[in-house]
């Protein structure tokens, strides 16, 4: 007879001095874990409650302008600097970390209208509409002392006086040369007073600017007459244009994948496009209730945060049609202005109301250094809330923001009448000859024609 | 032709030596596959396909790295019984184990004789490190296993019917003479639960964290024990028991009744899930395999029974009485009648057949037997006391600290405490296919039958009303006109609802259809509506 039965010695399962850590065994026997999927289901539903109930996005503001900010610029060197300029001429550099104004550019007597730092970090430029190009050495990073003397950043390291207001400016990604925009595109150098290059396509004013980030010479600008122009700097034109149904108000390349960007459009909605396919766009993220002001990308290009008119901030997910986040607060006004931070865990906005708001990217983030066991928890909450989004009760959940009313509203009326628009094309097309109205999807629809 | 065969033979032994390394694998991966995967054949959407695929390889990729890592993270082997020559594992002698094994097993074995306060009832924890006794007279004790030091001992001079630990060994709850009652580990009492009643027979789903108890007047009680809501209430109105068992798999309440029925409860329905007929006469003892698929039926009518609970059929029949029954976490069946203990052993396609037998001491009536999980031990309660001894290959060798962890340590005890109420399952979770929860409800059947159905109903109906006899009326209204005529009149009627579904179908269609084709859209509205 051969016989063995289970043995255990309390030694071999169990520490042996205090300072040790507890010994800890496996078993991944799917038997001896009973109930895994109600488990699990009831771990995502609470994960769930829990990222509702931790949700605190907004961070706190920051107070100092006294007229509303009218752009705002990264300082790529800095990860807790940010730049804003005001409808008064007034520019500041923040310290996020603190909250707090670091230096004031004083200079501009009308608004300025835009605001770009030179990839290094080192410069900043600004531009508004009282016609001049200001240059500025950017400080090292301190709190405002008012006995140190600060003369060597308050003044403008140049000054360049031009023909026309400037309504936007934008720094190359990789070189020396910096765009400006107002009745016509400009290209300047750091050293020349006077721009060195100079595009036009017709007769309206152009309102923004935008480098991309993968070609050097390759840039976007929207202007009023509803186009948004590419152009290429080692040619001697403009190389494309669209124009759509309405303006668009600001445009954004997404850093990742630099042959897309986004186009935040008066109507509501902002539209990715393809550069190569102009004819159509790439996706619609719809949500705002009313026009789009300003939009970034995250670094990670896998979303990027709008600010708009309806007093709301929207983060979306570059490939969604529909928001993943709504910011709003009461005393915040329109928003004319947002950046992601440069590590993508912070959004700022600023708006009509004179100031600077900072906002979590992910509302219930937890901040500060988490623990490897901590994070590894919030993986595992993440895992099965992902896997369990399609049940009713845990998607009515994540799904559920509250709205201000009035934004409420708002979306439901343009809801009613998008419905009753889509009715009437329906109408339209069975009414017509056979064939003789083709149904256009919405990416092209508001798209009224291409030109080269 | 020789030579090739040669060449083929010689090439042979190597390529199953090549095959059998992944198909040892993938027979140990197949455990943690939990079923088998999605059919994506049929999905038209081709993200979502791309999305499941991927899923379904991540899912099979984890469950190889399990069962590569077995080697690694499961070190103890199980237990095993092997005769030689002619032995018989039937033959051998509890003496002759203890001969054998070594000293912290064989101090595992022993007779605790209590012969004034029995007959005795006992459990252990889900992690058989501590054992709950309750003597009928009202003599409860705890003990540690592991030390085989009493840590708490007391009488509440009053009958005691049953005893069940809660969610650890902190607490516990036994059935008393007139209410079920909770005491904590100091023997101080916490609860008195006066709504259950008298109760015959306690269970805990730890899971849930709710008590169940049957009363002397068959009412089943589902009690939450972290809030104190009484969950549910049911009158089974099959008479009184005691034969309550858990389905660990599924946490569904078994219940065996005098007319050698066997039910099934959920806290969320009135009325039992499954009604089944067991046995010729009352039902002894019920036992769950932990898989779930397996269930063992002890009645009256001398008769043990196996079910697969798939099915819900009768897997075999043998002949026995059995006054309990009890699984073991490797699927060993324990048998106890009278003075007997009988172990049975699944020799493969689930037929069971004897592995162990013992003896208790003639005139020791064993009322409970109760495997202890991660040992291989057979506890056994009976009318002189408690004894336990060994049966090798009964227990799972390998526990897994955050299930259930023999070595505790008190904070570890309290974090999982909280873990486990924070992952506490709600009633409704209870089902009998447990893994339904999070999939999508099938798709309805269609409501509408088919012409063919339809008019095979339609038959069916005619032939029933043609083969109605009529009474024999009075002279006159007796005529064999009249009686056909009734006759007819039945026919129709039993006609009628049919033919008026198909009425109503048909004039709609073909209206539709005639507009549709001769008028253009815009025409439409000014085609005469015709009244319907």
């Amino acid at each position: 007879m051969k016989v063995k039965v289970i043995s255990r010695s309390t030694e071999e399962f169990t520490r042996e001095r205090s300072q040790d850590l507890q010994k800890v065994f496996h078993n991944y026997d799917p038997n001896l874990r009973t109930h895994e999927k109600a488990v699990e289901y009831t771990r995502a539903l609470n994960a769930a409650k829990l990222e509702k109930i931790f949700a605190r996005p907004f961070v706190g503001a920051m107070d100092g302008h006294i007229d509303a900010i009218s752009c705002m610029a990264k300082n790529p060197n800095n990860l807790k600097g940010i730049f804003s300029g005001s409808m008064d001429g007034d520019i500041r550099l923040w310290d996020i970390a603190t909250r707090k104004t670091v230096r004031q550019f004083p200079g501009h007597e009308g608004a300025v209208r835009g605001l770009t730092s030179s990839t290094d970090g080192d410069m900043l430029i600004s531009c508004g509409t009282d016609c001049t190009v200001r240059l500025w050495k950017v400080p090292i990073l301190k709190i405002m002392d008012p006995n140190e003397s600060n003369e060597d950043y308050s003044k403008p390291l140049a000054v360049y006086v031009w023909k026309h207001a400037f309504w936007s400016v934008d720094h190359q990604w990789d070189g020396t040369l910096f765009a400006t925009a107002g009745a016509q595109v400009d290209i300047w150098d750091h050293n020349r007073s006077e721009p060195i290059n100079t595009f036009e396509w017709g007769k309206d004013t152009v309102i923004s600017v935008r480098f991309n980030p993968g070609e050097p010479d390759v840039l976007a600008t929207s202007a009023s007459d509803r186009s948004i122009t590419l152009y290429d700097l080692r040619m001697s034109s403009p190389a494309r244009k669209i124009i759509m149904r309405t303006k668009t108000n600001k445009i954004c390349w997404n850093p990742m994948e630099p042959m897309n960007f986004t186009a935040a459009n008066e109507d509501c909605s902002c539209y990715s496009y393809d550069m190569r396919k102009l004819d159509e766009a790439k996706v619609v993220h719809k949500d705002h209730v009313s026009a789009v002001m300003d939009i970034d990308y995250s670094p990670t290009g896998r979303e990027f945060v709008t600010g708009s008119y309806d007093r709301t901030v929207r983060i979306f997910p570059y490939n969604g049609d529909h928001s993943r986040e709504i910011y709003h607060t009461k005393r915040m006004q329109r928003v004319f202005c947002v950046r992601y931070s440069c590590d993508g865990s912070y959004v700022i906005s600023g708006s009509d109301d004179t100031n600077l708001r900072l906002w979590k990217a992910k509302a219930s983030e937890q901040m500060g250094v988490l623990l490897p066991r901590e994070r590894k928890k919030h993986e595992y909450l993440d895992a099965v809330k992902e896997r369990y989004k399609h049940l009713p009760e845990v998607k009515r959940i994540v799904r559920h923001r509250h709205l201000p009313k009035p934004i409420y509203k708002a979306a439901a009326l343009r809801r009613t009448m998008i419905e009753a628009e889509n009715k009437k094309d329906k109408r339209r097309r069975a009414h017509s000859a056979p064939g003789s109205v083709s149904a256009q999807p919405f990416r092209k629809r508001r798209i009224l024609k291409e030109e080269e | 032709m020789t030579m090739n065969e040669e060449i083929m033979n010689s090439e042979k032994p190597v390529a199953e030596n090549e095959q059998d390394i992944p198909d040892e694998l993938d027979l140990k991966a197949r455990k943690y596959l939990r079923g088998s995967g999605a059919n994506l054949e049929t999905l038209r959407d081709k993200k979502l396909k791309g999305q499941l695929a991927l899923r379904e390889k991540l899912h099979g990729q984890s469950a190889k790295a399990a069962a590569k890592a077995e080697k690694w993270l499961m070190p103890s082997e199980e237990g095993y019984l092997e005769p030689e020559g002619l032995e018989k594992t039937w033959m051998i002698k509890q003496e002759s184990i203890l001969h054998e094994v070594d000293i912290i097993s064989s101090r595992k074995a022993f007779d605790m004789i209590l012969p004034d306060l029995g007959p005795y009832n006992m459990e252990y924890t889900s992690s058989g490190r501590y054992m709950l006794v309750g003597g009928r007279k009202g003599h409860l004790a705890m003990i540690d296993m592991l030390s085989m030091e009493l840590i708490k001992e007391f009488q509440v001079r009053e009958t005691v019917r049953d005893v069940v630990f809660l969610q650890n060994e902190q607490f516990f709850a036994a059935a008393q003479k007139k209410y079920p009652y909770i005491y904590n580990r100091h023997g101080t009492e916490i609860h008195c639960l006066k709504e259950h009643g008298a109760a015959l027979k306690l269970q805990f789903l730890d899971k849930h964290f709710l008590l169940v108890s049957v009363n002397k007047f068959a009412q089943l009680h589902y009690q939450d024990v972290s809030t104190g809501v009484m969950v549910a209430n049911y009158r089974t109105g099959l008479g009184r028991t005691d034969v309550m068992r858990v389905n660990p798999h599924n946490a569904v309440i078994g219940l065996g009744h005098s007319g050698g029925k066997v039910t099934m409860w959920k806290p969320t329905s009135v009325k039992p899930l499954v009604t089944m007929l067991c046995h010729h006469g009352p039902v002894t003892a019920i036992a769950f395999h932990r898989g779930g698929q397996l269930m063992a039926t002890a009645g009256m009518d001398r008769k043990i029974k196996l079910w697969d609970l798939r099915k819900f059929g009768v897997l075999h029949t043998y002949h026995g009485h059995a006054r309990t029954l009890d699984f073991s976490q490797k699927g060993l069946l324990a048998i106890g009648n009278g003075s007997q203990i009988q172990v049975w052993k699944d020799s493969g396609n689930q037929e069971y057949e004897s592995y162990m037998t013992h003896a208790m001491v003639k005139g020791y009536q064993i009322g409970k037997l109760s495997f202890r999980p991660y040992e291989d031990v057979l506890g056994i309660g009976h009318s002189m006391g408690i004894s336990s001894i060994l049966i090798p290959g009964s227990g799972e060798p390998n526990f897994d600290t955050f299930v259930a962890n023999p070595y505790e340590t008190t904070k570890q005890r309290r974090e999982k405490e909280v873990h486990a109420l924070l992952d506490k399952l709600q009633p409704e979770t209870i089902m009998l296919e447990p893994s339904r929860i999070g999939t999508v409800r099938p798709p309805r059947k269609k409501e509408k039958p088919t012409k063919k159905e339809m008019e095979e109903e339609m038959e069916a109906a005619v032939e029933a009303a043609k083969s109605i006899s009529f009474k024999k009326k009075t002279k006159g209204r007796n005529k064999p006109s009249k009686r056909t005529k009734k006759k007819e009149e039945e026919v129709f009627k039993a006609k009628r609802p049919f033919l008026e579904q198909q009425t109503e179908e048909k004039p709609y269609k073909k209206q539709r259809t005639a507009e549709e084709v001769e008028l253009p859209k815009a025409l439409q509205r000014f085609s005469r509506k015709k009244a319907s």
